[in-house]
Parts: C-alpha cells; sequence; structure tokens
C-alpha cells in the first residue's frame, strides 16, 4: 500500500489522524481504516500537523466525537469534513 | 502447543531468593532527603556504585509513610540490584528498611548520621560499599527463561501515533509474552479516565474489575473532584499531548488501554509499589500517570524491564531499570532519535504490522535484558521520584 496521509482506527469513527509531517490545505489524502486496511480518500480543508485530527464528514456543536468506535468528548463548534478537529472544537464530557 | 517465544533464553543474574536481574548496580539508598548528601559522597569514592537520592521521609505518616517504607525496601530487594547500602539520619527507619531488603538474602548494611556526622558515615558507609563492589563484579550472568521476566509499561508524552503504534506494539508483546508466564504491570489511574467500562471488563473475572472500579473512582472522587479548578487541560492531557494532536482524556485514555493489547487480561490490583502475590500473569498498579514516579513505583513492585511508548518523546530513565522507548512518530525519531529504541513509525506508513512491531520490542527486551545499555541509560537518565499521598506532619 501507498503510505497513507491519515488513519483512522475504527469504521464507526467520524475523525481520522494525520500521520505525515507537513499536510496542506486542499491535499487529497489517502485515509486507511487500520481495523482491516480498507482505503478512502477525503480532501484537507487546512494545514493540519502530524498527530491533530481531521473531520471524516460535516460536524455540528453538540455531536459526539467517535475514535477507537468511542466516544472521546464533545464537538463545541461545528465543523466541516476535512476541517482540523482539536481543542478549539472539541472538549472532554469529564471533569 | 509451544509457540516461538517459548525457548527464548536471555542472561541475567539469578538472586538467592529465586527473582532473576538484568542489571547488576550496588546502590546507595538515602532513608531520607537529609541523608542523600551522605549518599553521593559515598557514590563518589565507590566507583562502580550508585546514589539514588530523593526528596522524602521525613514526618511522614500513616498510608503516606508506609508507601515510603514499600518504596525503599522494594527499590533495594529489585533483583536489578545486587547490594545495598542504606543510609539515614538516626538508626530506627535505616534498620526498618535494611531488614526488609535483607529478606531477598541480597547483602546489605545500613549506616546512621546522628551520634556520628556525615564524614564518619561516609567512610564507614563506603568501605562497606567498596567490599559490595567486589561481591558484585564476580557474579556471573547465566541463561534464564523468558518466562522468568517481569516486564512493566506506562507510557508518556502521549500523541495520536502512540495509540496507533507504540502502544499497540507493547499490548502486542504482552500478548505474546503473558502466555509464556512473565509478570507484567499496567498502571496511570487517571489515564484511564474515558475507557474504565474497557479497563473494569478487562479484569480476569467480576470480583477484580470491581475492585478496579472502586480504586479508580476513589481517585476521581478523593483527588480529582476535591483539587480541580477546571477541566484539568494541560495537565491531563499534558501540553505536550495537545500539541501532539490529543485533545480528550477520553481519547488519551482509550491510546493508553492499547498497551494491553486486545485479549491480556489483569488478574489482581497492586497498591503503589507493592509486590504481586498472585502468581504469574498481568496486574494493574494504582499509580499516578506522571512517568518518573510511575516506572519508579513499578520498580519498587520487583519489574526488571520496562516498556515505554512515547508519541512526542518523554526521555525519562529509571536508575536501576532500563527502560525501553517505543515511537511510532515519524518526527520523534527524525528530531530526537537518540532517544527511541524501538522505532515503529513504519506502522503509521502501513509497512509495518503490529504484529512485526510486537517482535521487534521482544527482541529489543531480550538484547537489553542481556546488557544491551538503553536510550535512556545511555543518556544518563535515572529518575528516581518517590510518590507522595499526602502533605507530612
Amino acid at each position: 500500500m501507498e503510505a497513507p496521509h491519515l488513519l483512522v482506527h475504527e469504521h464507526a469513527d467520524n475523525v481520522g489522524v494525520v500521520v505525515v509531517e507537513g499536510l496542506r490545505a486542499g491535499t487529497r489524502m489517502l485515509c486507511c481504516i487500520t481495523a482491516d486496511n480498507s482505503t478512502f480518500e477525503l480532501q484537507a480543508l487546512a494545514d493540519v500537523p502530524i498527530g491533530h485530527k481531521i473531520a471524516l464528514k460535516n460536524l455540528k456543536a453538540g455531536d459526539t466525537a467517535i475514535k477507537y468506535g468511542e466516544d472521546i468528548g464533545k464537538f463545541v463548534a461545528d465543523v466541516d469534513e476535512g476541517g482540523h478537529v482539536h481543542v478549539h472544537n472539541l472538549k472532554t464530557k469529564r471533569w | 502447543m509451544a509457540s516461538r517465544h517459548s525457548n527464548m533464553t536471555f542472561m541475567g543474574y539469578r538472586r538467592d531468593n529465586g527473582r532473576v536481574g538484568v542489571r547488576n548496580h550496588v546502590i546507595i539508598l538515602p532513608v531520607d532527603d537529609i541523608s542523600n548528601a551522605a549518599c553521593e559522597a559515598v557514590a563518589n569514592n565507590i566507583k562502580g556504585t550508585l546514589a539514588l537520592p530523593h526528596a522524602y521521609g521525613r514526618l511522614q505518616f500513616g498510608e503516606d509513610l508506609d508507601l515510603h517504607f514499600r518504596t525503599m525496601i522494594g527499590t533495594g530487594a529489585n533483583p536489578n540490584v545486587a547490594a545495598v547500602v542504606v543510609i539515614g539520619i538516626e538508626p530506627g527507619w535505616t534498620k526498618r528498611i535494611v531488614d526488609g531488603i535483607a529478606e531477598t538474602g541480597k547483602p546489605v548494611a545500613g549506616f546512621s548520621i546522628e551520634q556520628n556526622g556525615d564524614l564518619k558515615t561516609i567512610m564507614d558507609a563506603s568501605r562497606k560499599a567498596k567490599e559490595f563492589v567486589h561481591y558484585a563484579t564476580e557474579l556471573q550472568r547465566e541463561e534464564c527463561s523468558i518466562s522468568e521476566l517481569w516486564v512493566s509499561t506506562k507510557c508518556g508524552e502521549s500523541d495520536t501515533t502512540t495509540g496507533l503504534g507504540s502502544c499497540p506494539t507493547v499490548g502486542n508483546m504482552y500478548e505474546k509474552l503473558l502466555p509464556e508466564g512473565i509478570y507484567g504491570c499496567f498502571g496511570e489511574t487517571s489515564e484511564i479516565t474515558g475507557a474504565e467500562h474497557i479497563c473494569k471488563a478487562r479484569a480476569i473475572n467480576e470480583e477484580v474489575g470491581e475492585r478496579w472500579y472502586r480504586m479508580w473512582k476513589a481517585y476521581q472522587d478523593d483527588v480529582i473532584e476535591q483539587f480541580k479548578t477546571d477541566d484539568l487541560s494541560e495537565s491531563q492531557p499534558t501540553k505536550g499531548n495537545i500539541e501532539g494532536g490529543l485533545t480528550t482524556i477520553e481519547e488519551k485514555a482509550l491510546g493508553n488501554l492499547e498497551k494491553i493489547g486486545r485479549t491480556s487480561k489483569y488478574i489482581d490490583i497492586l497498591e503503589p509499589a507493592e509486590k504481586p502475590q498472585s502468581g504469574k500473569g498481568l496486574y494493574f498498579m494504582d499509580t499516578s500517570s506522571a512517568a518518573a514516579e510511575c516506572v519508579t513505583l513499578m520498580a519498587a513492585g520487583g519489574y526488571v524491564v520496562h516498556t515505554f511508548p512515547t508519541g512526542q518523546g518523554n526521555v525519562i530513565g529509571n536508575p536501576i531499570v532500563p527502560v525501553i522507548k517505543i515511537t511510532a512518530n515519524p518526527r520523534t525519531v527524525r528530531t530526537m532519535g537518540e532517544h527511541i529504541d524501538v522505532d515503529v513509525s513504519g506502522i503509521l506508513r502501513r509497512e509495518m504490522t503490529i504484529d512485526d512491531a510486537g517482535d521487534a520490542l521482544i527482541d529489543m527486551i531480550v538484547r537489553t535484558s542481556n546488557g544491551r545499555n538503553t536510550a535512556a541509560e545511555a543518556l544518563g537518565h535515572r529518575e528516581f521520584v518517590m510518590t507522595k499521598l499526602y502533605r507530612s506532619a
């Protein structure tokens, strides 16, 4: 397989992780779901650093972020498919 | 059926109590903070010894004092230690630690400073330390089964690559070596938050799972709820975690828990620095998620090799236990490769499977156990940090 730009743990996830350095807005990303190595493509909307997350679909404030097939917190701002997901739009439900 | 790991061996130091060490340290152990100077002087006098200075040991009481003694005695008793000189300000607590370590059968001697002064104490302790160095340097490594290893784990400066690569690598190692009869250990109580339902279900039975849950909940109720001033952002996850792309404690916890793989079950819960008593298998130790505190506690529990997945590049080491660093983050490999023992960044490029990475880690565990210095050892990282439960009297 060609080296992917984005890895996603499970099919149920709505965010994936950038695994290359220097990803630029507009890149047509090769995305790989690690559970079964299936692939799809997605366009990045922003420059996103390695390790940071990207939304796999349009998500609204109040939606739950899913990663590892599990709840990892709630969106506190809308984010479009391909957009950067981090502390500016995602918060823990704990503490 | 014998697996391909069944016949693996390494060259270790067999101690009088039957346990096997992978290092052969002579340590100079202070009972308390004010005995650090004497211990460091002895270690300076006698080559081949190692002082373990720390910040505590005075006016502690109750459970906190019990933990202090358990950590001191456990550190001296660790099979990676050949012999111990203990120095305290007064003879009572010094003897308590000496007696605890002596149960292993290894050479140990105590010295106290009151009514002697630092200089006489340093001279007497240095003579004994020299004897211990002669003793330790004549010990020979012998062939030991992989099943005799005690391997702990804790991750640090995690990012999203740890959950994708380096933590599942440790999980794969445990899935291969726990069936061979090793002792395993994971912990980091606060850092399971968000994955507590999964961790509870990974206990060997419901009773152990309930005990685990009560321990986890007690930390939430007694410490976090009592002392928090915000949502713990910048502490859990840390600033480094956030820089690396981790956003919430739930996300961090789910990555953390990848260290026990998909099938391993833990068989018992340990207090901080407690020695496992339920036989071979995987244990959960109630620890902080701060790297040096956690590794110090697991070393005091008797673990002889530590596997440490990192994303952003935690540089921690331990004075008596080799800490093997594993990373999947290619930027960390590029910018701070001198800290990394096992590079599994190929997982992110889909060039390396988790199974390959687990084998590479097992190979590095064996090489490290045979004597290869880890990156942290070569770079002089000897973080020895006592866990304190509450303010001293």
